[in-house]
């Protein structure tokens, strides 16, 4: 994009300010629309499933249920409790919400559209991720008041343990793409499976990885079956309880940012992201960008799908699922990965 | 130009939440000023082309160990008066660390100006390849050259990580353990039994 407002005449510096900035808004702000709708999404899904109509009243069909939900939010006023520490509780979801933005900058929409094409987009992604818990542990604190606390305590516990089998399952990816950057790991799966085959959740090493992840996602995000910080019949709203109006709101962006980002990740690094499934050349009439759009709405059907059926984790079940079945088999599979590898001369 | 502002705003800030750390009263505040101080240093790698080492500060030091300080410290008791009593008494052994601190400093910036310590020439071997991205540059360094100190320091810390655990590990005979496996083997039939007791006879259990 920089080259095209080069060719406008502008100096490279100011051609890069303003394409980043373009870049920037260009996913930023769809983002933020389709949280609004993934929103109505989850909802109508999940209404679904429990054999109920869901949202349906705010136009067609309840489409602007969300922007509904927005304006009122929007419309309220924001109360901070006079014990609370007012700067952190204000801070938290702040930070909430700029981290889930952040992390959009490294994911590949299709061949060469990329924010920010570094060569250590995957360690930024972790780094990212791993500045989320802040958000929660801050507003927990700085609520002042029981339930909140306990929920940041479980929200980071949670986070901390599950990012360790996420970094052994991300090892593997990047083993076999041979680098961290989130675009040569889409273009290395291309054709990945008898050459026809784009993505590595086709290979038989590589799908067991891909399951671990999704699930180790949910627990990442705090999704049901592991949204045991925000467990409503233990912890009112957990570390949401004391925040109303936009400071609710960001939270509520930021959660549902995450699940999305999480979506991209599984279809990025395990289905091949911006590339069609199959290696035939009819299919790359599609546009990448659709194709990760399909697979990112696919992979939150599924989150849906498990809000909707799956009960509740008790919170010494989700620890050992973390530490003694998740950490010991990603281990495994690392040691799988590269022994195969290194049989197969990969690194030659 | 943009390079230097860049500096300058990441070195102010550091310096900013490196005394906000230390002068801020409330020891939550001090670890969230922490905190910004780490991720502020991870931006003055970037711009020294570090970029592994950034990303590893952030994962390492802001992602883990900072997130274990803020539990700790979050779950600590305060009280601010006792906090801050024992300050007159503890001000001259700080004021002495202090001391020898910029004593170290001006030593080094000496010893620095005088000419840098030449500690052994690097051989082809550890010389970082141009034009190599630094996590191929630093893994090939650790697992080349390095490889025996490199593993000799992961097994010193898995002796260090099985020892702890050891120490704190106390068995406890008055907990049932689950059995997830059992669990999910038990059928309807294990558990439940079907009879047809005589009137006024009950269930034998």
């Amino acid at each position: 994009m920089t080259a095209f407002f080069q060719s406008l005449g502008l100096p490279f510096g100011a051609a890069w300010l303003i394409s980043t900035i373009a870049g920037i808004l260009l996913i930023a702000l769809p983002l933020m629309l389709s949280v609004a709708m993934i929103i109505y999404v989850d909802r109508k899904i999940w209404a679904a499933m429990a054999l109920r109509r869901g949202p349906n009243v705010v136009g067609p069909l309840g489409l602007l249920q969300s922007f509904a939900d927005g304006l009122k939010v929007f419309l309220q006023e924001t109360i901070v409790p006079t014990a609370a520490n007012k700067g952190i509780f204000l801070i938290g979801p702040v930070v909430t919400f700029t981290v889930t933005l952040l992390a959009w900058a490294v994911i590949p929409f299709n061949s060469g559209a990329i924010l920010a094409d570094i060569n250590v987009g995957l360690l930024y992604v972790l780094a990212i991720s791993s500045l989320g818990v802040y958000g929660t542990i801050m507003a927990g604190w700085a609520s002042n008041s029981k339930y909140p606390f306990f929920s940041a305590m479980r929200a980071s516990a949670q986070m901390i343990s599950y990012e360790v089998s996420i970094g052994f399952i991300l090892i593997c990816v990047v083993l076999w793409a041979g680098s961290f950057n989130l675009g040569t790991i889409v273009s290395a799966q291309k054709g990945h499976v008898f050459g026809i085959l784009n993505g590595f959740g086709f290979n038989p090493l590589l799908f067991p990885m891909w399951v671990l992840f999704l699930i180790s996602g949910m627990a990442e995000t705090q999704r049901a079956p592991f949204d045991l910080c925000e467990a409503e019949s233990e912890l009112v709203a957990g570390y949401q309880t004391e925040y109303s109006s936009m400071a609710f709101a960001l939270f509520w962006l930021g959660e549902y940012g995450n699940v999305l980002l999480m979506c991209a990740l599984n279809a990025t690094l395990f289905w091949g992201g911006y590339l069609p499934p199959l290696d035939i050349p009819v299919l790359y009439m599609v546009p990448g960008v659709i194709w990760l759009l399909l697979k990112i709405f696919f992979f939150f059907f599924v989150f849906s799908w498990v809000k909707a059926t799956v009960p509740r984790y008790r919170y010494d079940q989700l620890m050992r699922l973390g530490w003694k079945i998740f950490l010991p088999l990603s281990l495994l599979f690392v040691f799988l990965v590269s022994g195969y590898l290194m049989a197969t001369g990969h690194f030659a | 130009m943009i390079q230097t502002l860049a500096f300058y705003l990441f070195a102010a800030l550091v310096i900013a939440s490196a005394v906000m750390t230390i002068t801020a009263r409330n020891p939550v505040h001090s670890v969230l000023w922490l905190i910004l101080a780490f991720f502020n240093a991870a931006g003055l790698m970037i711009l020294i082309g570090a970029e592994f080492i950034a990303m590893l500060l952030v994962i390492v030091y802001v992602g883990a160990v900072a997130v274990l300080f803020l539990f700790v410290v979050m779950m600590l008791d305060i009280d601010f008066a006792t906090l801050r009593a024992g300050f007159v008494k503890n001000f001259p052994l700080g004021l002495a660390i202090a001391g020898i601190l910029l004593a170290e400093l001006l030593f080094g910036l000496g010893a620095h100006s005088a000419g840098g310590l030449v500690l052994g020439t690097p051989d082809a071997a550890t010389a970082p390849a141009a034009n190599v991205p630094n996590i191929q540059a630093i893994g090939a360094v650790l697992y080349g050259h390095y490889l025996f100190l490199f593993e000799a320091a992961g097994v010193v810390l898995l002796v260090a990580m099985i020892g702890a655990i050891v120490l704190t590990h106390r068995q406890r005979n008055d907990v049932r353990p689950q059995n997830i496996s059992e669990q999910v083997k038990r059928r309807p039939e294990d558990a439940t039994i079907n009879t047809r007791p005589e009137v006024g006879g009950g269930v034998k259990l």
